[in-house]
């Protein structure tokens, strides 16, 4: 996303080190102190008494900001993939990449997690409901697009199909996640019959966790995503210097 | 007989209305009562502030081979 911007700061850096360090991560301050906030408030906190959710409801502060940030990075992702289209520089290759990888995680921890609250709020590890199997698909999808980019050896034309292919993923991952499982009737809170996530997002106690987690859980996945960023491009440095 | 029934509807609104109420949804007050979810708390933000730390360690490992590449 500021990968473009990062590397003139780099070299402004280089020139003034003390100057310019420090508005450079100041985000990633503000994460941890989020996150922090999250952890001691999201267990301690008061929340709504509801039948079959209990205490599980603390969940909320932990699965859905998974789910949240994965579709920011994955966002960031198809975004680089566009501009890889338009101007064809390697740079907004490696970005869309590594955002994709980064989502992976994400999505990754946000099926298990979801996975472990079914099995003690509905009774089964996995049920066939639309907005499960959605997310599985969504991240099989995915999955193919690294699949995709394994089979091409040739720099930019790897660059190139997996960049139309990425736009067609994100486009899935719409459909999947987002209406498909709006269209029909679901376990899954927030969707079809079933608008519970409005329920107890209501609550104006759990508003003041929930809204501070989903944004340092996106801090946190911009953080590591662009740690990846940085380690692809030392890695393709140094092979060019090799 | 009319007075019983009525002094018997009086006695039985409130529990009737209030029936709702007497549903009690279990939380987890004992974990709250002996205090050591605060334990778990803690240990939680350790861990936590762990990761953080690595990743800043990655991340100053990276600054460092990113100078370093830069000069050559």
């Amino acid at each position: 996303m500021e990968s473009g911007t990062q590397n003139k700061t780099n070299k402004i850096q280089n020139v003034s080190p003390s100057g310019a360090g420090a508005s450079k991560y100041w985000w990633k301050i503000l994460a941890v102190i989020l996150l922090l906030y999250t952890i001691i408030k999201g267990f301690l906190g008061p929340v709504p008494a509801q039948p079959i959710l209990h205490e599980s409801i603390r969940n909320l502060y932990f699965h859905v900001p998974m789910w949240f940030s994965m579709m920011v990075i994955l966002f960031v992702s198809v975004w680089h993939s566009i501009k890889y289209l338009s101007k064809s520089t390697i740079e907004s290759d490696i970005v869309a990449t590594q955002a994709a990888h980064t989502g992976m995680l994400l999505g990754a921890l946000g099926l298990i997690t979801g996975s472990i609250w079914a099995k003690y709020t509905w009774g089964a590890w996995w049920v066939a409901d639309t907005k499960l199997n959605g997310a599985a698909i969504t991240m099989l999808i995915y999955l193919a697009y690294f699949v995709l980019r394994g089979s091409i050896d040739e720099e930019q034309k790897r660059a190139r199909i997996a960049a139309v292919y990425n736009i067609f993923a994100y486009v899935m991952l719409i459909v999947f996640l987002m209406i498909l499982p709006r269209m029909s009737d679901s376990l899954h809170p927030g969707n079809g019959g079933n608008p519970g996530f409005n329920k107890y997002d209501l609550d104006s106690n759990m508003r003041t966790v929930f809204y501070p987690a989903v944004l340092g859980w996106i801090l946190l996945a911009t953080w590591i995503f662009t740690l990846r960023v940085r380690l692809e491009k030392l890695k393709r440095k140094t092979l060019l210097n090799d | 007989m009319k007075n019983i029934l009525t002094f018997l509807i009086l006695i039985l609104l409130p529990k009737l209305i209030f029936a709702q109420e007497s549903q009690h949804v279990e939380m987890a007050e004992g974990l709250f009562q002996s205090g050591k979810i605060y334990v778990v708390v803690t240990v939680l933000a350790v861990i936590f502030t762990g990761i953080v730390g690595y990743l800043i360690v990655i991340d100053r490992k990276i600054s460092k081979l990113e100078k370093e590449i830069n000069k050559k």
